[in-house]
């Protein structure tokens, strides 16, 4: 599980995350709303242990990330924004690479790489260079890199960026299946998804939680019943901003 | 141990493209062609590789070796591939050293392929073989320096050619440095301290007695912390970028 407590981050001046806390238990999916620029990515790689808090704490599965960031970091599987890959490799080079990282050797090794690359849809282009790859694929070969060592916590930013309609659909549907027994934090600008694959979902304006509920409970607090409607009542626009 | 991993990764990537041939082969031909054309290899006549061959070595690793090294850090951060790395469960530390690892590696290979001209030099003539094997080492030390400190400037930029430019400056200043003619000169204009200064930064002093047989503990030290405070700023600075 994920447990976030007072966490900031200052860049310079600028406060981009202000004391925000929430928790993930295990079995649950939060969805992490916001406009952009609100400080969703940078609280995912604050969890994640790329870069150290300002103030406050991140505990995965109890383990704090800044205090003990190794043993906190084989936790976690991560999807960042961008779905940074290397280049130079090939989509099973990549995934072996991710593995021998995670220490999986001999047989689970390539247990886990045949199951990633099936669970991702990755069967017709595992021997392709990763430069290669179309948007869709790419963004499905980083996925798989996180869902490889099987982890107790799942942090996608933006998993669905970039997919097909058919693509999206099939993240979602995964999203769910996985979060009956993992911690799974995803942050995402479509709010059908919310409802399509989230237990629980908070809205985040300018570092802060402007809503926090299940899906129905927000759709509730909205105007009209419209998660629309909500999100464009809390948050703030840039041109108004 | 995830610097081995991090280690075959880089060494996969330099042969997995055309960088490590191309700067193999270079070396190879820059640095055998010199021998016999400015080096005066045969014309001398004399059973040693001192000047013909090693001389030239420094000034073909202020080029080649931030070739080989600038894209260690600059890559990553372009990619965005150092947030992949930065949430494994990988310390920087090995990150930095499995990388520089791959580096050397690339650049030892390059200097063991240029065997043929320690045959020649045996066939034509009796050369003291001990000064050839610290010759090597010696050279083998100035491309290591010459790499961790592209290596340190790659940690700044995600700009390739930028990394290059700063390197390749940074290589040549101290390959200059303690270059004799450039001493006399510079003896002429400033102080003392200034000309010793300018010769402690330079690597000829420490290559140079090397080159001739000599192992002195002080030049290993000189190497060995050389190298060791370009990782450790490499560390500090893409720590220092994430905070």
């Amino acid at each position: 599980m994920i447990e976030v407590v007072n966490i900031s981050k200052h860049f310079g001046t600028k406060l981009a995350v202000d004391q925000l806390s929430f928790t993930v238990r295990k079995g649950e999916v939060l969805g992490f709303l916001g406009p952009n620029g609100a400080g969703k990515s940078t609280t995912m790689r604050m969890v994640t242990g790329f870069i150290p808090p300002s103030s406050g704490e991140a505990r995965i599965c109890g383990i704090s990330i800044t205090e003990n960031p190794y043993e906190a970091k084989t936790k976690i599987g991560y999807l960042p924004e961008s779905a940074p890959l290397y280049n130079d490799m090939t989509v099973m080079g990549f995934l072996k690479f991710c593995a021998d990282v995670r220490k999986l050797s001999g047989s689970a090794k390539n247990d886990a790489v045949e199951k990633a690359i099936e669970t991702c849809f990755l069967t017709s282009v595992a021997h392709q260079s990763i430069d290669t790859l179309s948007k869709g694929y790419r963004h499905r070969t980083c996925l798989a890199q996180a869902l490889l060592h099987d982890p107790e916590v799942l942090i996608l930013d933006e998993p669905t960026d970039g997919l097909d309609p058919n693509q999206k659909y099939e993240v979602r549907q995964l999203i769910k299946r996985l979060g009956k027994d993992k911690a799974i934090l995803f942050s995402t600008h479509i709010l059908e998804e919310v409802e399509a694959s989230c237990t629980r979902a908070v809205i985040v304006d300018r570092g802060k939680i402007v809503a926090d509920g299940t899906p129905a409970e927000l759709i509730a607090k909205a105007p009209n019943g419209s998660l629309t409607e909500l999100f464009r009542k809390v948050t703030t626009t840039d041109t108004a901003a | 141990m995830n610097t081995l991993t991090i280690f075959r990764r880089e060494l996969k990537s330099y042969f997995a493209q055309p960088t490590a041939y191309a700067i193999i082969v270079i070396f190879l031909i820059l640095s055998l062609g010199l021998t016999f054309t400015f080096g005066e290899f045969m014309r001398i006549g004399d059973a040693s590789l001192e000047y013909s061959f090693f001389f030239w070595h420094p000034w073909l690793y202020m080029l080649l070796a931030p070739a080989i090294a600038m894209r260690l850090w600059v890559d990553e951060q372009r990619n965005g591939t150092i947030e992949l790395l930065g949430t494994f469960p990988v310390s920087t530390w090995s990150a930095i050293a499995g990388k520089f690892l791959a580096a050397a590696t690339v650049s030892l290979v390059a200097l063991l392929l240029t065997f043929p001209i320690v045959i020649t030099v045996n066939y034509l003539g009796s050369p003291d073989n001990g000064a050839i094997i610290s010759s090597y080492i010696g050279s083998f030390l100035v491309c290591c320096t010459f790499i961790g400190m592209t290596m340190l400037v790659s940690a700044f930029t995600r700009d390739q050619v930028v990394c290059l430019i700063v390197a390749v400056t940074l290589c040549t200043l101290m390959v200059l440095g303690g270059y004799e003619p450039v001493t006399r000169e510079l003896a002429k204009a400033t102080s003392p301290a200034t000309v010793e200064a300018v010769t402690a930064f330079g690597i000829w002093d420490h290559f140079a007695s090397l080159n001739r047989g000599l192992f002195r503990l002080q030049d290993f030290v000189w190497f060995a912390s050389f190298i060791t405070l370009c990782l450790v700023g490499t560390s500090t600075i893409l720590s220092a970028k994430r905070a």
